[in-house]
């Protein structure tokens, strides 16, 4: 019979923190005090160990880590730390890791107070029952203010603060109080090792060696090496080749994993789809009667045409985009192809930080150079033949005559920001359509404020526009609420004439026009003079709505021969021609790539 | 055939808007100067078919002329051009050069309205511009060249007009009209001088191409105009790829496949035995360069000459659909640009070259 004790010496938490909070530093000074890992081999913020996840200082994906702690009562307590991602567009992924453990550490910087991104997920981690553990750092700094930022934590999120360990994970002051206030509020996992296998998916990666490495939590049962497993969501079924759990640098095999233990399993799997973030894992011999609760199918929400700039690189772009898919199932894509820019790809993101992290790598771990296309969102439309389609591509808009009701996705928003931007705040939120619910006063100089928006009106530039009017002290995230009815056309922007189809958008009827002249005027600016005339256009169907005329070049002429020094004039046609290489011949007119990512900055 | 250049870095004054390498005038140092160019003369032992002393003001070297030309070995009918200064060309200097068997000479007139030669900095003064001319067709140069300066600040249509029409009664058979182009290591560049917008300096310009043409200057190239058979023979090996010698400081070649220059340093170019030379260019001459240099010239590029680069005559055709027709002229032989077309032939020529 299995000895149920080891339960108690089992801790499974998560790190919750606003970014720049902390959460990397405190996680590596953990790992260092438990020894996990030898000071001479850390690395600093270990466990976001992609380049770009250093250098924005987020988590991107989860990570997870077992670490043995030797506590002041004289057991040796088995942690796994579970990392989580700080990102409102990783919503559901930090919901199911937050579904891994029985507790969190919510670190709040001791200047800063509590940020929206925080409390968001400090809300998840309260609605999955999480034991939340407030923890404050950076009480080094000078503009400290442990006791405000302690009253923030219990009147904000109404949990006791009193207790929260005073740290400075940066310089290593009080980690151990930390550990210490693990063991005694965090409550140990439950779960009956006999029963049937239940094992959530936490997170997954691709190994080329191993195939899909899956990270788990058994909530029940018993899974070992060998055994015949089955995804409950997705049928599919493995034999499982290795399991155990993680240590800080390397992947420990046991050959069993229990109820209330964190581990991965590697089964052969090919296929990163097969193990969905959300599903429970079973034996295909004993079953579970039931799934875990909580799995959903995560959906693409922001969409965008990705193009190389060079077309002669689309091959190179689909191999990079389906090595990113390998450990990234919720990153879509498709070819898609646009007259003005070739072949490229229609991809869906879960948001934008989602698509601005995929854009970054697609550039710098595989040194493409992309034209993207303003982001759009999914739209429902009811035709009048009664038929229901979704449209994430402008392109493929119906005609105005075909549709009965056209519905866009709205979220509800939080901002989080000193009360002195409030004004500044509101008006932006109006200008978004934003619908304001209400604002609480966090404290005297720090208000929340709801908003109800349409996702299209933040998919553009709005956190570019929140950080300018607010000299960047604003946060602020979103959840989806759902479809609602909206009044909606497509602008076409033509340029001498033809439509050039990787601008065209969908926007509300009362913003077309204000947009239509920003997007032809940023397009001026943008498109350097041509041999003739090029007139630019905005029309809704037929109708023009915006103009504007970039004139014709009247003079580019290099007249002095210069003593014979044609190297001088070479060079210059060196560059033209290297010039050229950054421009789009769309129909006759020549554009530089820059003007395709103007337009989708109007705010500026 | 081969070309010499011999620069001659020495000014009285610098004028503000000169980015061509020059140092004060010094008898000594010019004397050295000389020296040095003779060395150089004998190191490259070409028998040349043009001849040019460019500047600077290589008029201030007329003394030593004529024992340089001694260690030039010219082609017949050589053409042997001097670049002068109006103020300073006397009847002393012209002998001198005639004396050297230098047959043609380039006045720097610039322009003949008083206000835009103080602008530009100039020492002499619109009488003794044509002073200077007539002097020197007196003392027997039959080839007399003069500069014009297009797109000066405050010049219009008017005083273009006026500056050649006193230059056409004056016994000169080419002019080379250029576009002021601020450069930026200049004094203009640092004043920033506002030069006029590209809208008036293509009416300017426009406008004196067809002055130019009205009195007999016809156009040959996008700077330059010439009376019949006047051509500047030794510009147009620029223009036709053709190589060239040049010796003195800052001086630019294309000799034996490679283009290459000289350091803008009259000390060293004094003190090194042979000159020091720094290659631009290890394969010059590729098409695009070929086609680049061709296309600036009124005679234009021919297909003939396309083929043997190996792009054929569609693939020109082709290319000449992205440009409106008013910039160029098409025939059976070959393509050219109109005068339109010269006004913006980076543009033009990069958009025949398929960029």
């Amino acid at each position: 019979m299995a000895d149920k004790d080891y339960l108690s010496e089992i801790r499974n938490f998560c790190i919750i923190a606003h970014i720049d909070h902390g959460k990397s530093t405190l996680a590596d000074r953990i790992l260092e005090q438990t020894e996990t890992v030898a000071r001479r081999d850390m690395e600093e913020q270990l466990l976001d160990n992609m380049e770009l996840e250093r250098e924005r200082g987020i988590t991107i994906k989860a990570r997870a880590v077992r670490l043995n702690y030797k506590a002041q009562d004289g057991n040796t307590y088995a942690f796994n730390l579970i990392d989580t991602p700080g990102h409102v567009d990783f919503n559901y992924e930090v919901s199911r890791s937050l579904n891994a453990c029985e507790g969190a550490i919510l670190i709040v910087d001791a200047s800063q107070g509590i940020e929206a991104q925080t409390l968001a997920n400090t809300y998840l981690a309260i609605e999955q029952d999480l034991e939340v553990v407030p923890v404050i750092n950076k009480i080094d700094l000078p503009s400290a203010r442990p006791d405000e930022v302690k009253n923030e934590i219990e009147d904000v999120i109404g949990i006791p603060a009193d207790d929260a360990p005073l740290i400075s994970a940066k310089m290593g002051i009080n980690i151990e109080a930390v550990m210490e206030q693990i063991v005694k509020a965090v409550p140990p996992p439950k779960g009956d090792p006999d029963a049937p296998l239940k094992a959530l998916i936490f997170d997954s990666y691709y190994d080329s060696y191993k195939g899909v490495i899956v990270y788990v939590r058994i909530k029940e049962g018993t899974l070992r090496t060998g055994d015949k497993i089955r995804m409950m969501a997705t049928g599919a079924e493995f034999q499982v080749v290795e399991l155990g759990y993680m240590g800080a640098t390397t992947l420990n095999s046991t050959g069993e994993l229990k109820a209330g233990e964190v581990g991965y399993i590697a089964a052969s799997i090919k296929s990163i789809g097969d193990t969905k973030v959300g599903d429970t894992v079973t034996t295909a011999d004993n079953p579970a009667a039931e799934p875990l609760e909580g799995y959903r199918n995560v959906n693409p929400m922001v969409f965008s045409g990705i193009y190389p700039a060079d077309g002669a690189k689309y091959g190179d772009l689909r191999d990079a985009l389906e090595r990113l898919q390998l450990n990234d199932a919720s990153l879509a894509f498709e070819p898609e192809t646009s007259i003005a820019l070739g072949f490229g790809f229609r991809c869906g993101f879960l948001g934008l930080l989602h698509m601005d992290i995929i854009q970054e790598r697609l550039e710098r771990e595989y040194n493409l150079d992309l034209v993207t296309t303003a982001p759009s969102v999914v739209y429902k439309i009811e035709k009048m033949d009664g038929e229901t389609v979704f449209i994430d591509n402008p392109t493929n808009y119906p005609d105005p005559a075909e549709i009965m009701q056209a519905y866009e996705p709205m979220v509800k928003v939080n901002v989080f920001s000193p009360s002195d931007y409030v004004g500044n705040i509101m008006e932006l939120c109006q200008e978004r359509r934003g619908i304001f619910k209400d604002m609480k006063y966090l404290d005297e100089t720090r208000v929340d404020l709801h908003y109800e928006m349409p996702l299209n009106e933040i998919v553009y530039d709005f956190f570019d526009a929140l950080k300018s009017r607010t000299k960047g002290y604003a946060s602020y995230d979103y959840e989806m609420l759902g479809f609602y009815p909206s009044k909606l056309v497509k602008l076409d922007i033509m340029l001498n004439g033809d439509v050039v189809d990787a601008l065209s958008f969908i926007v509300h009827t009362d913003k077309a026009y204000p947009r239509a002249r920003k997007i032809a005027e940023k397009l001026k600016d943008h498109i350097p003079r041509q041999l003739f005339e090029v007139p630019i256009q905005a029309a809704i169907g037929g109708k023009i709505i915006a103009r504007e005329t970039v004139k014709a070049m009247r003079k580019d002429v290099l007249a002095k021969c210069y003593g014979g020094d044609i190297t001088r004039k070479k060079k210059l046609l060196e560059k033209q021609k290297e010039g050229k290489k950054r421009m789009r011949q769309l129909g006759t007119v020549e554009v530089p790539q820059e003007a395709f990512m103007a337009v989708l900055k109007l705010d500026e | 055939m081969t070309g010499l250049y011999i620069h001659v870095p020495f000014c009285l004054s610098k004028c503000p808007y000169c980015d061509f390498y020059s140092v004060g005038y010094d008898a000594s140092l010019a004397e050295q100067y000389a020296a040095a160019v003779i060395r150089n003369l004998k190191h490259y032992n070409e028998a040349y078919d043009t001849v040019y002393f460019g500047g600077g003001t290589p008029v201030l070297l007329s003394d030593r002329i004529p024992e340089i030309m001694q260690n030039v070995r010219l082609q017949d009918n050589a053409e042997v051009t001097v670049e002068a200064n109006p103020c300073v060309t006397d009847e002393k200097r012209l002998y001198e050069l005639l004396s050297a068997g230098v047959n043609r000479i380039s006045f720097g007139v610039q322009s003949l309205d008083a206000d835009e030669l103080k602008f530009l900095g100039r020492r002499h003064n619109a009488e003794q511009a044509k002073t200077a001319i007539e002097l020197a067709y007196k003392a027997g140069f039959k080839n007399i060249s003069a500069d014009l300066m297009l797109g000066l600040p405050r010049q219009n249509t008017k005083t273009v007009k006026k500056s050649i029409a006193e230059l056409s009664q004056l016994p000169i058979n080419h002019i080379s009209a250029y576009l002021l182009k601020v450069e930026e290591n200049t004094p203009f560049g640092q004043m920033n001088i506002a030069v006029p917008e590209d809208e008036v300096m293509d009416e300017i310009y426009l406008f004196a191409c067809e002055e130019l043409e009205k009195n007999g200057f016809t156009q040959y190239e996008i700077s330059n105009f010439a009376k019949s058979g006047a051509e500047c023979k030794h510009n147009l090996k620029y223009w036709r790829c053709e190589e060239y010698v040049g010796i003195g400081a800052a001086a630019h070649s294309y000799y034996k496949g490679k283009r290459f220059c000289v350091d803008r340093n009259i000390h060293d170019f004094i003190f090194s035995d042979i000159q020091n030379t720094v290659v631009t260019d290890e394969a010059p001459g590729d098409f695009d360069e070929f086609a680049m240099l061709k296309l600036r010239l009124a005679e234009g590029l021919s297909f003939a000459q396309c083929e043997r680069f190996g792009t054929d005559k569609n693939t020109i055709l082709t290319r000449l659909e992205r440009i409106p027709e008013k910039y160029y002229r098409l025939d059976e032989k070959g393509v050219s640009l109109t005068k339109e077309g010269f006004l913006l032939s980076n543009a033009v020529i990069g958009k025949i070259l398929g960029y």
